[in-house]
């Protein structure tokens, strides 16, 4: 058995674990890492982290893409976005910030069991507009909606 | 005879100085009155939510947030902390009434037997110096950690801050109150000018809460800080926002401040830890 | 302590998994305001979920998630008492792993 697999196992137990991994400064086994995008992460422009983690950066504004986020965000460092959609087939989503400095905030590889949806909080620097990406039989459909952010009255 | 007697008893009364002070009690009447009738819309339960209580947008993203709070981290945190024991045995339940559960809402309190008023974090690190511990930092982690368990335990229940009939507790409740409505700072502002007459008006792109409920859902994790702060971390933030020196966390004029800010939402329930911007 | 909480639950055969996870989130651009020098990059980039041994879902995150962030997704195909494991990997090499029944 891989040491390091054998050493994760005897240091952490499974049901409610522990930080154990983080404590015994083991990696995580290589199973379970996927391909890590970097390059999509890197792209300093829309199309460049559309393309990068889609594939592509062609695709169409679609109806059937709810995109929930504020109108404005009480705070851009935690600003909650929701994708959902009734499309079939949806193997991939992608969430895009327009104005952050790398706007991939996060792309997501879903199997065939799971619906369309996923929601997760993420961090603006300024105003932009937030784009979710699906990726369904091989074409990309786009939903986009702008989130003001803005400078607090409270000292920030 | 006895209308001679009310006529005098009532020149009497029109010739008291008009500064007498009005009871602890009287002012929380009015406190919770003026609220009240500047937010008709807002039941009196609600104001413990804050500006989500009287604005549907950031109330919407807070729910969002709520679906799983980033302060449960710390809860989970604090109950690991609180059960644990210290180094001579004993375990913060020692130190409590009912084990230290389900009892924030009588903090602080008036000791008249030190004539100080304790708050609930003043109290956890009495508890660890008792028992051979260290003093745990007054504004964030560990403290924030172990208060957020103990908010959560008292979920529900209502607060009732005491003022004992004893001029030492009156006088920390007025101490706290000259605080909250005194002007301070390059910037010149009271806590009322905000939270009180400016309630629910904007400072720039920020929306101001109501001084009422404030101290419900403490301690409290604030996507500024990125983490847990206690109830002094904020009024040094505060202070510090209208440009005032702070006061250090459990100094007497903060704790005095937190007597009168918490007895004036008597009334209203523990919510605690909470999740705000 | 875990780093991972994770709530699942199943209804109408769909399940619907929430996870909170204690991570800082770094994202390498943000300067410490004493030494002035810039925190280096420390965020997630990669979850992974779990179901009875088969991935159902893998994320990919950059810094710009929040701290101490939050996933939610919605798969179908399991049932009551399933478990779901969840698994992030960071950019400084440590990871976590927890699992949850379904409810």
């Amino acid at each position: 058995m891989n040491l390091l697999r054998r050493k994760f196992l005897k240091t952490a137990t499974y049901v409610g674990a522990t930080a154990s991994a983080i404590g015994a400064g083991v990696l995580v086994p290589q199973r379970v890492l996927g391909a890590y995008n970097a390059a999509a992460f890197d792209a300093k422009d829309v199309n460049g982290a559309i393309s990068g983690s889609m594939g592509s950066d062609q695709h169409t504004a679609s109806d059937a893409i709810k995109l929930k986020a504020p109108d404005i965000a009480e705070n851009g460092a935690v600003v909650p976005v929701t994708v959902s959609s009734s499309m079939s087939n949806v193997e991939a989503i992608s969430i895009v910030a327009s104005a952050n400095a790398s706007p991939l905030t996060s792309s997501y590889q879903l199997s065939p069991a799971c619906e369309a949806f996923v929601s997760t909080r993420i961090k603006m620097g300024k105003t932009a507009n937030v784009i979710a990406v699906l990726k369904a039989d091989g074409k990309l459909y786009s939903a986009t909606k702008e989130v003001k952010v803005t400078i607090g009255g409270c000292g920030g | 005879m006895k209308k001679l007697l009310t006529s005098v008893s009532i020149a009497l009364l029109l010739a008291l100085p008009l500064t007498t002070m009005a009871t602890p009690q009287q002012d929380l009447e009015a406190f919770q009155d003026y609220y009240a009738k500047r937010f008709p819309g807002t039941p009196f339960d609600d104001f413990i939510n804050g500006v989500y209580s009287i604005d549907p947008a950031s109330r919407a993203q807070w729910e969002e947030i709520e679906e799983f709070p980033p302060y449960e981290l710390s809860m989970s945190k604090g109950e690991e902390l609180f059960n644990k024991p210290f180094a001579n045995g004993k375990t913060y339940a020692s130190c409590f009434a009912k084990g230290g559960i389900g009892i924030r809402q009588n903090y602080p309190y008036f000791d008249t037997n030190r004539g100080e008023v304790i708050t609930l974090e003043l109290a956890i690190n009495e508890c660890r110096e008792a028992n051979g511990e260290k003093k745990l930092k007054w504004k964030t982690g560990p403290i924030a950690d172990i208060s957020a368990y103990m908010a959560y335990t008292s979920r529900g229940n209502v607060i009732d801050i005491k003022i004992p009939d004893d001029p030492r507790a009156v006088a920390a409740y007025e101490r706290g109150k000259k605080h909250f409505y005194q002007k301070r700072g390059q910037l010149n502002m009271a806590c009322a000018d905000c939270h009180k007459f400016y309630a629910g008006n904007m400072v720039r792109a920020d929306l101001l809460s109501p001084a009422l409920g404030h101290l419900s859902h403490f301690p409290v994790y604030r996507s500024k800080w990125g983490g847990m702060g206690t109830t002094h971390r904020r009024y040094g933030g505060c202070n510090k926002q209208v440009r005032a020196k702070p006061y250090k966390a459990q100094s007497a004029e903060y704790r005095a401040l937190e007597y009168f800010h918490t007895y004036m939402s008597n009334g209203l329930v523990v919510n605690g830890p909470g999740a705000r911007k | 302590m875990a780093s991972i909480k994770i709530r699942a639950k199943a209804k109408g055969g769909v399940t619907t998994v929430k996870t909170l996870m204690s991570h800082p989130m770094e994202t390498g651009l943000r300067k410490d305001s004493k030494t002035g020098k810039k925190i280096p990059a420390n965020h997630i980039t990669e979850v992974t979920a779990e179901h009875n041994g088969n991935v159902v879902m893998t994320a990919n995150w950059g810094g710009a998630i929040s701290k101490n962030p939050y996933l939610s997704f919605k798969f179908k195909g399991a049932a009551a008492g399933d478990k779901i494991k969840i698994t992030w990997v960071d950019n400084m090499g440590k990871g976590d792993s927890a699992e949850a029944a379904i409810k």
